[in-house]
Order: C-alpha cells, then sequence, then structure tokens
C-alpha cells in the first residue's frame, strides 16, 4: 500500500518539533523514500535515537506501508 | 516460541557473539538489498559476524523489532550494542566511524585501513 509524500512530511513535521523535511519518492511508486530531516530537537541525540524519533513520528508505519525509507537525520547547522 | 524466550534468545545471542547481523537471508545469500548491503559493509572490513535470517522465524521477526523498538531490519549488534540498521551502518561505514566504534570495541578488521 502506497503513502503519499506530503503525508510522511506532515507526520514528521507533526512528530518533531521545527523539523524540516526533504522527501524523494526514488521509485515513483509511493513505496519508496528517501527522507533527510533535520531539527534542532536531535542535539546530543545518538543516530539510532534521531532514527526512532523519525520512525515514532511515523506511528508505525514504517515497516508496514512504507517498506523502504531511506532516512538521514542531523542537527541542523546553526 | 513465547514473546519472552523470544527476548531472551536475543539478549544471549548478542552476549555471545561480538557482532551480530540480523537479517533477511543469511550472509552468502541475502534475500533483501538492505540486508545485503550491511553484509558488504562488513565482508568489506573483513569483520566477523555472525548472521542471524529472521525470516526462518516470524516469531524473531517479530521479536528482534520490539527488542530495540526499531522497525526494519536489518539490525546490527555490536558488543551487545544495537549500532544501527541499513542507512546508520552505511552512513557510518563512509564517514569512517564504524570503523572507529568497532575498534574502540576491540573488534578484529581482517581489511582496516
Amino acid at each position: 500500500m502506497a503513502i503519499q509524500a506530503h503525508e510522511i512530511e506532515k507526520l514528521i513535521k507533526e512528530g518533531i518539533s521545527d523539523a524540516t523535511v526533504q522527501i524523494h519518492d526514488m521509485a515513483g511508486d509511493g513505496e519508496h523514500y528517501a527522507v533527510y530531516v533535520t531539527s534542532p530537537a536531535f542535539e546530543g541525540k545518538s543516530r539510532v535515537q534521531q532514527h526512532q524519533m523519525v520512525y515514532q513520528a511515523l506511528q508505525g508505519r514504517m515497516g508496514e506501508e512504507l517498506h523502504a525509507l531511506a532516512l538521514q537525520t542531523a542537527v541542523p547547522k546553526s | 516460541m513465547t514473546e519472552q524466550t523470544v527476548q531472551d534468545r536475543i539478549a544471549q545471542e548478542i552476549k555471545d557473539n561480538d557482532v551480530v547481523l540480523y537479517m533477511k537471508g543469511t550472509p552468502v545469500f541475502p534475500q533483501c538489498g538492505f540486508s545485503a548491503a550491511v553484509v558488504q559493509v562488513l565482508n568489506q572490513l573483513g569483520v566477523k559476524f555472525h548472521g542471524v535470517n529472521v525470516l526462518d522465524d516470524p516469531a524473531l521477526r517479530q521479536g528482534i523489532k520490539d527488542f530495540t523498538n526499531w522497525p526494519t531490519i536489518p539490525q546490527l549488534y555490536v558488543k551487545g550494542e544495537f549500532v544501527g540498521g541499513c542507512d546508520i551502518v552505511r552512513e557510518m561505514a563512509q564517514s569512517g566511524e564504524l570503523q572507529d566504534t568497532l575498534k574502540q570495541k576491540g573488534v578484529e578488521m581482517e581489511n582496516a585501513a
């Protein structure tokens, strides 16, 4: 089942404060996305914790509707 | 296996083996591109690892996701600690962080630069 890019963006932004989200639909099929998320909320968190925050924001869709989400996270450069 | 025994099995497995990769398929014959990518990274570094095929056991396939609160497979553990999935492992290997982590934890790399 496919999920729209703007839905992913909305969920992440709702879940993580001040997040900026860049999404690339890699195969054009609504199932394989590359997502780049930056947020000041990632400050001081390990990469695993940052990714867990994004997965949390996606509320269980990861691994279900979303088979492939290449995820990269970072703290915004000031 | 009940849920608790699966969790115990994982805890024991990552304690008994320095480097454990929970993956789809086997190290010789990965059945998912993401699992294959992590196998490739480990092989390039010459790291010996214990591969566990989650496709052999539905309880483990779900159990490993609950164990670390991580929704996807593959999952790499080094000395009992969750390092990451495919994206993190690849990113860390590119930046050299993975090599540093392995070195710090005393894991042997045959092809370390």
